[in-house]
């Protein structure tokens, strides 16, 4: 794990960033549930994709959405920032909860709370503008810097958050696109980060990569975890092992089962649980 | 499994019969077939545009030269006040000048025609120069100046010195008469032998007889042709022809009311006829003169073909050596401009709305159709529109580029349109997923990321939307955007105006002789201007074009 090397001096500003959340009253406490989503089910159209789900999501923690193609995973981790909101035709009830405010109350607006609650796709998707620009974007539509310099200071503290940093430092101004994919959705990450999110959901983000640049993404995701709430769907079950402290199976629509990763992938409740883990469908 | 196996290979095909072998031929000889139609169709449509092409060029290269001579002038400050050049004698000048150069002539009705080798407009000319430098006053200078129309055409060789003395019909007339064998050679002279009726109504004993003979030997020329009802029949008898029959009835008066057979000698060009050749006349566009002296000019080396750089810098004219394109482009340029103007950002806004933000329902849809529909609007139908509403409800001026962009923006928007929804379709939704990740609005995705990676597409749908606007010529002729512009002085949004595809119109219309390879010179402009801005349109794809 050279990552883990290099990615050594990433740790001190994410170590102050620790100090300062560990002030807030809401944040004492390290199981504390982020995000609490209840009786969640999603319509597209006619049809229903997600069939009341219920699942707590634990802050400074990786949440692993795990099941077979089709089953709902996405859905959900979509319905946590309301990307479902984009989607014509699609329709979501129940509520989701963050921090104990109801997010999919109509008057909460969803551009901010997708601020608050950042996402990384599949497939990287760095925007077309230099590497400078990719990340700077968010923090100044928010308005998160205030100088010329202290937006610098954010992208340079966001890329070294996501180990990026020293690989690029020398071509910031270099097209996002030019990158190599590991490196791409690293930029995406740090991308995520820039605007200072709460929550950080990953859909597949290792998918498109190769098993170098996932090694990479993981144990940036293992260092992130101190700070963020994270929540990751992916379908490799050594992935969901390697990085979660808890797991949740999807199955056609449904939530199957849910627990700590340890216990769901050694000790699993349901016998479907059990077939899916070990490989025998999906 | 084995069992189904066995079942499989016994149905199996046998690629060695003759029927298999015959439907693999039949389906190379079909494939070949649909690539032979596609190759035929192609090339019967390269075929055509080469053909048309190279008619225009044809016809359109000698415009993009002048025919003018240099011409030496003396400014007498005697014809030109040096404070006030403008008003001068330029007249005179040019025609003492002329006459300088011929000082055998002296005739004023010659005089006259040798001015008329210089275009009508030389004494302008001269004085356009002289205002410019006013220092040339009291000397003498060599200045080109355009030859009129016809020499223009002579010297390139459009219209020939010599044209044919007899049309078709009148040899026709010839080659009857000489199958009917009244055709007669004797002295080296072609006479017809024609029996003449000595008509003694018409004619007087005498002595010496006298009378219409000219009538007698019309009427017997027109026995042998009785379904010929055209007086141009009697040309072919000479001027002396009557004499032959005076002479015969001198010698014997009395053959007075008696048929008498007449040789009747016959006139010029049909003695030529007669030898076997083609019969030739100085071309009656010249009047007597005028060729040789305009030759005697060629002969001292006056004359030259200079690249005709009036053709873009001269506005219209009357006169076709003295016409040129300035107006046309400068009116298309204001026309596109307010077409622009209106229908770039209009599109895009509405595109925008459509693609991005509108609900899908029926209204939406109907709108999309419509717009759809818009495209293939004939657009003599809009030039309507504009002449009923901008025109007629608006009041706005006839004529003005204001109104004629207007008019080329209703039927550039729905290309517009068109193109800038595919633009964004093709925008990755990879990429409003990221905006939308970090928390932008819609209209911040769309202002700052999906409408910069759409303008290449955009741009290329309008250029060519412009390209289309530029050559339509129906809407601005019912706007009357076809006005005669003399003078690129007074060019403006609400001044008349003419357009390129207008002005190529009026000039094909023009009946003189300049016009026919000016008018192809001008659509060869039209299609050089084309061309730009479909290589620009070409370029900015290329540039801005990006891979994800």
């Amino acid at each position: 794990m050279e990552a883990n090397v290099e990615a050594k001096p990433v740790i001190q500003p994410m170590q102050v960033a620790l100090s300062e959340k560990v002030e807030k009253p809401d944040a004492q406490e390290h199981y504390e549930l982020k995000m609490d989503a209840h009786d969640v089910s999603v319509f597209y159209g006619e049809k229903q994709a997600l069939f009341d789900v219920s699942l707590g999501i634990r802050d400074r923690s990786v949440t692993a959405l795990i099941g077979p193609s089709g089953c709902g995973k996405s859905t959900f981790l979509r319905c946590l920032n309301r990307m479902n909101d984009t989607i014509e035709g699609c329709r979501v009830t129940g509520d989701i909860t963050l921090d104990g405010e109801n997010i999919t109350a109509p008057r909460v607006d969803p551009v901010q709370l997708r601020a608050r609650v950042g996402m990384v796709f599949q497939k990287p998707n760095p925007f077309p503008k230099s590497i400078f620009e990719n990340i700077a974007y968010g923090p100044r539509i928010h308005g998160l810097a205030s100088s010329k310099a202290d937006l610098e200071e954010i992208v340079v503290s966001s890329l070294q958050k996501a180990g990026l940093y020293n690989e690029v430092k020398d071509r910031l101004d270099e097209s996002g696109t030019s990158l190599s994919g590991g490196q791409q959705q690293r930029l995406c990450i740090a991308r995520a980060i820039s605007v200072n999110p709460e929550v950080i959901l990953m859909d597949e983000p290792c998918s498109a990569l190769d098993p170098i640049a996932t090694a990479r993404i993981e144990a940036l995701m293992e260092e992130l975890k101190a700070n963020y709430c994270m929540v990751i769907v992916t379908h490799s079950m050594q992935q969901a092992a390697r990085v979660s402290q808890r797991t949740a199976f999807f199955h056609m629509g449904y939530l199957i089962e849910e627990g700590d990763t340890t216990e769901v992938f050694t000790n699993p409740k349901l016998e479907k649980t059990q077939d899916y883990i070990t490989g025998r469908f999906g | 499994m084995s069992e189904a196996q066995a079942i499989n290979r016994r149905g199996a095909l046998d690629w060695a019969s003759k029927s298999a072998q015959r439907r693999v031929r039949r389906r190379y000889a079909a494939d070949w077939r649909l690539q032979a139609y596609g190759i035929v169709a192609i090339a019967f449509a390269i075929g055509l545009l080469g053909i048309l092409l190279a008619s225009v060029v044809v016809n359109g290269y000698p415009a993009f030269v002048q025919t003018k001579l240099d011409l030496e002038l003396y400014i007498d400050p005697s014809k030109v006040k040096p404070e006030d050049p403008a008003k001068g004698n330029y007249r005179a000048i040019v025609k003492s000048s002329l006459a300088s150069l011929f000082p055998g002539v002296t005739d004023d009705k010659q005089k006259a025609d040798l001015g008329k080798i210089l275009t009508s407009d030389a004494a302008y000319i001269v004085r356009d120069y002289v205002v410019d430098h006013p220092e040339v006053i009291g000397k003498r200078i060599t200045l080109p100046i355009a030859v009129s129309d016809s020499f223009d055409q002579l010297y390139k060789g459009v219209i020939p010195k010599e044209v044919d003395a007899l049309s078709i019909t009148q040899e026709r007339w010839f080659e009857r008469l000489l199958n009917r064998g009244v055709v007669v050679e004797a002295d080296g002279r072609t006479d017809l032998k024609l029996d003449v009726y000595i008509d003694p109504a018409k004619i007087e004993a005498g002595p010496p007889p006298t009378g219409d003979f000219a009538a007698l030997a019309r009427n017997g020329l027109q026995a042998y042709l009785p379904t010929v009802h055209d007086t141009g029949l009697f040309t072919m008898l000479a001027d002396d022809a009557p004499e032959a029959i005076q002479q015969r009835v001198a010698a014997d008066p009395s053959l007075i009311g008696k048929t008498v057979q007449v040789l009747l000698p016959v006139s010029e060009p049909y003695q030529v006829l007669a030898k076997g050749e083609t019969p030739t006349v100085p071309n009656p566009r010249f009047a007597p003169g005028q060729i040789k002296a305009f030759e005697s000019l060629v002969e001292r080396g006056m004359v030259r073909t200079p690249f005709n750089w009036e053709l873009f810098f001269n506005a219209d004219s009357r006169f076709p050596e003295r016409a040129g394109l300035a107006g046309a482009i400068a009116g298309s340029f204001y026309a596109l401009l307010v077409c622009f103007l209106l229908s770039f950002p209009i599109g895009i806004a509405a595109a925008v709305y459509l693609e991005e933000f509108a609900p899908k329902n029926r209204l939406t849809d109907l709108i999309e159709v419509n717009i759809n529909n818009l495209a293939a609007v004939p657009s003599v139908v809009f030039g309507l529109l504009g002449l009923a509403v901008f025109l007629g409800f608006f009041g706005l001026p006839r004529s003005a580029p204001l109104v004629g962009g207007m008019v080329l923006s209703l039927m550039t928007l729905p290309t517009i349109i068109i193109a800038t929804r595919a633009a964004l379709k093709a925008v990755p939704p990879s990429i409003r997923e990221a905006a939308l990740g970090v928390g932008a609005s819609k209209h911040q995705v769309m202002l700052h990321h999906v409408l910069p990676l759409a303008m290449p597409g955009i741009l290329t749908g309008t250029i060519i939307g412009m390209a289309q606007a530029l050559g339509e010529t129906a809407p601005l002729l019912l706007i009357g955007m076809n006005a005669f512009i003399p003078s690129v002085e007074n060019v403006g949004l609400l001044e008349p105006a003419t357009a390129l595809p207008t002005q190529i119109f009026s000039w094909a219309d023009s009946p003189e002789r300049g016009f026919v390879s000016r008018t192809s010179a001008a659509i060869l402009v039209l299609l050089g201007f084309l061309v730009i801005m479909n290589i620009i349109a070409i370029a900015l794809r290329h540039k801005f074009e990006r891979k994800w």
